[in-house]
């Protein structure tokens, strides 16, 4: 165990800070992604291009740029709005975190647009032909049928991507949100012991990803319980 | 504000370009060292010995369970506090960090690149390897003939794909004050405050380099890919009929 010369405090309340914004971002990214896969899967052609296009650009940048645009151009676009609607001339500006939350967001429901499209599509239709037969509606086949079973689907691909988002919470740093990484780099200027300490926060970041890794094991046993293991082993 | 500077982005456009092609460095450097790296890691990875897997797996698991901005810092910053490698002979690179980016972006995704070889490497039917030993292809011989021939072939999509992933990782180098396309345009707004338009220009950018990237993986995939493609059918010519009383009345 290394000397961490009475920063262990700020580096757990740096981890804490990193989950909290990982949570955070998760379901605003999830209905991100359906709503995305739910245009690109729509009948109207204008959706459609939308929901390509969102998929298209989010996936084509850097997070890093995704976040600073968020943080530095949403001050900007608010300021402009305030000035020219209230008159208003003050500084405005969005907290790190929430920033950071919607530029993560924004980036994990690009791929899990991807994710759930190709979920929606793995049903096969007879079930929801059947269902339709039966009188429900659309909406409640979507809701009874389809979405149910796109969890257990969608579920290894959405894993993948929260396993990925995770480590870009490491990107909010830049802006100056007090998480795991900004903490370290706090510690390395008072210790001047820079290996050390980035080396244990890639540590902590590594037992983040092994306990979401046996999670999401549990989740996914649990999400294919009614399924018959197709072979034995 | 007053509305958008279309002029501005014109202006700093020569500007950005420059970062464009720091980033396009980094990312096609990095690319080519990681690839070397990753064949013996790949390689070593699927080997049915499991003291041989060990090692890579360690190396896979580390760089692909952290965040590529700590693995960047702890080789930029963290290197110098060891007092062996600042009196090393490799110090007045290793303080450089253009070398420490592309030092980092090679072992990061090298770590990425091995597991995609391994996954290409498995992938190669069993009867082709049978084959090659069957016609006294020694294992080195076949591995260089036949296995990373296929392999090539089946991971080349996959490595299309961490390519651009590695262009999007890239941007991460102006954190250590590299002036790449993020890092220009960062610069560029310390002096025009012009914040919407430089990351929206510099995001165009990165849109269109990934989109000329991922062109040409189509491409090579395509030329490595012709000899599965369907050969040209002869077009079959429609018999013109003669109109006359020998076809069979209906």
């Amino acid at each position: 165990m290394p000397d961490f010369q009475g920063f262990e405090n700020q580096l757990l309340a740096g981890t804490w800070m990193t989950l909290r914004l990982a949570f955070a971002t998760l379901p605003l990214g999830i209905a991100l992604g359906l709503m995305g896969a739910a245009a690109r899967l729509s009948r109207l052609k204008v959706l459609r291009g939308l929901g390509t296009a969102y998929v298209e650009v989010f996936r084509g940048l850097p997070e890093l740029l995704v976040v600073l645009t968020i943080y530095f151009g949403a001050s900007v676009v608010l300021m402009g709005l305030a000035k020219r609607l209230f008159d208003y001339d003050g500084y405005i500006e969005l907290s790190p975190f929430i920033a950071g939350t919607l530029a993560l967001a924004l980036t994990f429901g690009a791929y899990a647009t991807e994710v759930f499209r190709g979920a929606f599509q793995a049903i096969p239709k007879g079930q929801a032909e059947a269902a339709l037969a039966l009188g429900m509606s659309r909406g409640q086949v979507f809701r009874r049928v389809t979405l149910p079973q796109t969890w257990r689907l969608a579920l290894p691909g959405l894993g993948n991507l929260f396993l990925i988002m995770m480590k870009d919470t490491a990107l909010v740093s830049v802006i100056g949100l007090e998480e795991l990484m900004r903490k370290t780099q706090f510690a390395v200027g008072q210790t001047k012991e820079p290996f050390t300490f980035y080396l244990s926060a890639a540590l902590i970041y590594l037992t983040l990803t092994v306990v979401a890794m046996a999670l999401l094991h549990l989740m996914e046993r649990r999400a294919n319980r009614g399924l018959l293991p197709r072979r034995a082993g | 504000m007053d509305g958008f500077g279309w002029d501005i982005i014109l202006q700093s456009l020569p500007k950005l370009l420059e970062g464009l092609w720091v980033t396009a460095q980094l990312v096609l450097v990095s690319g080519l060292f990681g690839l070397l790296l990753a064949l013996p890691l790949g390689i070593a990875r699927s080997s049915p010995r499991p003291w041989v897997r060990a090692l890579p797996f360690g190396y896979i698991f580390f760089f692909r369970g952290t965040p590529l901005l700590v693995q960047l810092f702890l080789i930029y910053y963290g290197l110098a506090q060891f007092e062996a490698i600042r009196q090393g002979p490799l110090w007045y690179l290793l303080r450089e960090p253009y070398v420490c980016a592309l030092l980092t972006f090679s072992l990061h995704t090298a770590a990425y690149i091995a597991e995609i070889l391994r996954g290409a490497l498995q992938a190669v039917p069993p009867g082709e390897v049978e084959a090659a030993r069957a016609i006294g292809m020694g294992r080195w011989l076949t591995l260089r003939r036949v296995l990373l021939p296929r392999a090539a072939q089946i991971g080349l999509p996959a490595y299309g794909n961490e390519v651009i992933l590695m262009v999007k990782g890239s941007a991460l180098a102006s954190t250590i004050t590299l002036l790449d396309l993020t890092g220009m345009a960062r610069t560029l707004i310390a002096g025009n405050y012009r914040a919407v338009e430089m990351f929206l220009a510099a995001g165009v950018l990165y849109l269109i380099f990934n989109w000329v990237l991922q062109r040409l993986f189509r491409l090579a995939e395509r030329a490595m890919n012709r000899h599965l493609r369907e050969p040209p059918r002869l077009v079959q010519q429609p018999v013109p009929r003669v109109p006359s009383g020998l076809d069979p009345p209906l």
